[in-house]
């Protein structure tokens, strides 16, 4: 999507952080609208294993993913201190299902790297790239690829 | 600008209402034909009113091709409400076509679309045929005229005023006129359609300069005019003004010693002149709309009015009746306020909840108020939800106007029905029904349907009919459009499908299975490419339009007797009655509509089948079970037990089926949430909902959620073909 451009102008991209697995994630917070602690979800028949279902979110009808299970992680065990990130990306309302929002950092976009190549597929198509950060590797990620794909009006 | 092009589209939406009453003026007239009943006056009156209306708004605008078809037409309608031209079924054929050039011309005229020169040139000739058919008779046009004249012109046929030398009409208008909006160059231009005129300002009664009044308009005009029209046509361009302004007009008869500009002129008859200046108000509160025609009847002693005054009065009232009133409103405001509603509804269940939840004793006064809130957030939605219903009348006549193109191009004749006409469906709805009706009954016409030879040879009737049917059924909107022609062809159908690579060729496929292979992308049977199919747009288009309205569509065809294409659409996008289920431990909503009865049978009533499949007896009829957490993969296995709680359903085509549900909770009206908007279409699942609880629940689509049927089940029987064909 164009997201990234959409941002490249800027000094900054500021950047929501969080924990999924025991790996650290972020999300442009562009995308971010809110963030809210787990419900429970009502099940969804036919979805894939990564869609937790779907709440209510004041109204709208919003899908959960759970965000390890999409990364190819082991599935999260869901408990009460899990959160959600509810990010909009184009006209999709989404929440994601992580272990801990962290911060909010802002970063050059120099300071982005390419993702390393001999990461295994799915990694490829979820991560735009890689920023190091306090020892630590931040991973960002491409929010619309990890978005579950619109029944019937798949997205290009 | 903006306020010109404001006004414009309010023309055009004006426009569609009259031409909506004028298929209905036209429609009746060919049922009183039918019937063999006498026509009826003030449905030809209300013809003629609607042709004039339009000719009226368009000469505004300029939009001469419309005018001067308007006109035509107008001259036809004329003679048949003047009774001299008989009714026969063959004029209304004219009369129909005419009306269809008509909303084409508007139509033109509404995209700016250049109309070719001689658009609408033969149904113009038509029109002038029949007028010069019909009939004069002296006596009854006398009887027809309030006050008889000796220089009316009327009996007269066309181009007899001509031969005696040009009218000379006296124009002046009054302040009002302009502060009305209207300008005396639109009536002059609307003049010159009518015949050559020649137009000359006449100063004389300029005041002096101090004595001026800008706002007011001191000239008048002197208009000489050469034209084969009756007097009555030019006094029909000034109907719109009629009251602010005066208007003489000498006959070449009764001014033949004054050529043109003379001084001596004696006004004409008092009457009309002193009472179209005097005219009531009603006549210009509503220009275009029933009260002009009818106060100018009785004003003008020269126009051969043909209704007397006293029925003249009585059609004021039934046009009172019959004329609502109505607001325009932005879609956009109604769909905010549907939303709001919903969120009243829920809000209320909320509310509900809460109070069971505080456990505050219910006192009579509480869970009156609690009860009477309820009742009127019902009847506010059901309000809102009125709003945007809408009958599917404009469609259905546009689409007989579409099966009429057909059926000329095809060379065919058709007749076209419709039922249910009042039916009333989402406006959005209707919007988007447009193309895939225009389709299946270009379809119809087109293939559907044989030649004349064919249809006698088949011992058939030479005309050929294409039914139009809407109805409600179990919360749905079904719409069926039904030809008698040959039936689907299944030989050319499959052999077709094997050639194009569709389908293997050692497929066997029973036949509502092959007749559903015209809904595959990139099939087209027809053996030559016409004007009206063969497009590139296939049935599968038609389909996903379908699909997109949350709508499924359904084909059944008896060979020799015809086919019939049905579509089922939810009625409204917003709200339904449901029963709230527990299906696996997972609350569910199923539409009360589509339930016919709930039953928990005793284990002597579950029998099984072969291929795992168990039925139940009910009053001797035995109905295939469904388990609903089974086809949702909440089970691993289908539970047919007796603990459960059966809903028997019925699809679409009558076919019963019993969904088993674990536990039965509630009854209650739920706001209808889209799911496809954040997440995509859920086979079995309509859309979903927000319980009292805040928590999502979805709504079952009963019809998908039983074709899911694991397909160890066997599929479900084909539809039954319906008892109405022959």
């Amino acid at each position: 999507m164009t997201a990234a451009e959409d941002v490249t102008i800027e000094d900054e991209r500021e950047l929501v952080t969080f924990r999924v697995g025991d790996q650290d994630f972020c999300i442009d917070i562009i995308h971010v609208r809110e963030i809210r602690g787990w419900t429970p979800a009502t099940v969804l028949p036919h979805a894939p294993d990564y869609v937790l279902g779907v709440i209510n979110l004041r109204g709208a009808i919003v899908p959960i993913v759970d965000l390890a299970r999409r990364l190819g992680l082991p599935k999260t065990d869901l408990g009460d201190r899990h959160v959600i990130v509810i990010a909009v990306v184009a006209e999709q309302t989404v929440g994601f299902l992580v272990d801990a929002v962290a911060d909010i950092i802002g970063v050059a976009p120099k300071l982005i790297q390419p993702t390393p190549d001999i990461t295994a597929q799915t990694t490829r198509m979820f991560i735009q790239g890689v920023i190091a950060l306090e020892q630590r590797m931040l991973r960002l990620i491409d929010i619309s690829a990890v978005l579950p794909p619109l029944v019937k009006e798949a997205s290009a | 600008m903006s306020t010109l092009n404001d006004i414009r589209q309010m023309f055009f939406q004006e426009c569609e209402e009259l031409l909506e009453a004028l298929d209905d003026g036209l429609e009746l007239l060919r049922d009183s034909l039918d019937d063999g009943q006498e026509m009826d006056l003030e449905t030809i009156n209300a013809v003629f009113r609607s042709v004039h209306s339009i000719k009226g708004g368009a000469a505004a605008f300029g939009l001469e091709a419309l005018v001067r078809f308007a006109h035509r037409f107008e001259t036809t309608l004329d003679d048949l409400r003047a009774g001299r031209l008989p009714l026969t079924s063959d004029v209304l054929e004219v009369c129909l076509r005419a009306a269809d050039q008509l909303a084409e011309l508007v139509a033109a005229g509404r995209d700016d679309r250049d109309v070719a020169a001689d658009a609408g040139a033969a149904v113009i000739e038509k029109l002038a045929a029949l007028s010069d058919t019909k009939i004069v008779t002296e006596a009854e046009e006398d009887s027809y005229v309030p006050v008889p004249m000796s220089f009316d012109p009327l009996p007269l046929e066309f181009g007899s005023v001509a031969d005696d030398g040009p009218l000379t009409l006296r124009f002046q208008a009054q302040k009002r006129l302009f502060t009305n909006g209207n300008d005396p160059v639109h009536l002059f231009r609307e003049l010159s359609v009518l015949g050559q005129i020649k137009v000359q300002i006449d100063p004389k009664s300029v005041p002096e300069f101090d004595q001026l009044d800008p706002t007011d308009c001191a000239l008048s005009w002197l208009i000489l005019m050469e034209t084969s029209e009756p007097v009555e046509s030019i006094w029909e361009v000034f109907d719109f003004v009629d009251g602010l302004c005066t208007l003489e007009i000498d006959t070449p008869k009764d001014a033949s010693a004054l050529p043109s500009s003379s001084q001596t002129h004696v006004p004409l008859p008092d009457a009309g002149l002193s009472a179209s200046a005097a005219a009531p108000e009603v006549s210009r509160l509503d220009p275009i709309g029933t009260g002009s025609e009818v106060s100018l009847g009785a004003q003008r002693p020269e126009s051969q009015s043909p209704v007397p005054e006293k029925s003249a009065k009585s059609e004021t009232c039934a046009g009172a009746a019959t004329a609502k009133a109505t607001v325009r409103v932005d879609l956009d405001q109604v769909d905010r306020l549907i939303n709001v509603v919903g969120e009243l509804v829920i809000n209320q269940a909320v509310l509900t909840q809460c109070i069971k939840a505080a456990e505050i004793p219910m006192t009579t006064g509480l869970s009156a108020s609690l009860d009477e809130f309820m009742a009127l957030a019902r009847e506010i939605q059901e309000g809102v939800m009125a709003i945007r219903a809408q009958s599917v009348k404009p469609l259905f006549q546009r689409m007989a106007r579409i099966a009429r193109e057909a059926a000329d191009l095809a060379g065919k004749s058709v007749r076209f029905e419709t039922e249910g006409e009042a039916t009333e469906v989402d406006k959005t709805v209707i919007e988007r029904l447009v193309d895939p009706l225009t389709h299946i009954i270009r379809n119809a016409v087109d293939h559907g349907l044989e030649t004349e030879e064919q249809r006698r040879a088949a011992g058939k009737t030479d005309i050929g009919t294409v039914t139009l049917r809407a109805a409600h059924r179990s919360g749905r909107v079904l719409i069926d459009v039904t030809d008698n022609g040959a039936g689907i062809n299944r030989r050319r159908v499959l052999s077709i499908a094997i050639e194009k690579g569709l389908v293997p060729p050692d497929v066997v496929l029973s036949d509502p299975e092959i007749d559903k292979l015209l809904f595959l992308p990139g099939f087209s049977t027809a053996p030559t490419v016409t004007d009206l199919s063969g497009r590139g747009v296939g049935m599968d288009v038609v389909r996903s339009a379908i699909q997109k309205l949350g709508g499924r569509i359904n084909i059944t065809s008896t060979s020799g007797a015809g086919t019939t294409m049905s579509i089922s659409l939810p009625l409204t996008l917003a709200v339904l009655d449901g029963m709230v289920v527990d299906v696996a431990g997972q609350t569910m909503v199923v539409p009360i509509a589509t339930i016919v009865e709930t039953i928990r049978p005793v284990p002597g009533d579950l029998h099984r089948l072969a291929g795992g499949m168990t039925v139940v007896s009910v009053r001797d009829r035995f109905i295939p079970i469904v388990d609903l957490g089974y086809v949702f993969q909440f089970r691993d296995d289908p539970s047919t037990s007796t603990d459960l709680v059966y809903l028997l359903v019925e699809s679409d085509h009558e076919q019963m089926w019993a969904l088993a549900v674990d536990r039965i909770h509630d009854q209650r009206q739920v706001v209808i949430k889209g799911l496809e908007g954040n997440y995509g279409h859920v086979t079995g699942v309509a859309a979903a909902t927000i319980l009292g609880d805040g928590k999502v629940a979805l709504i079952i689509d009963p019809e998908e959620a039983v074709q899911r049927t694991p397909s160890d089940m066997p599929p479900p029987t084909s539809p039954r073909i319906e008892e109405n064909r022959q």
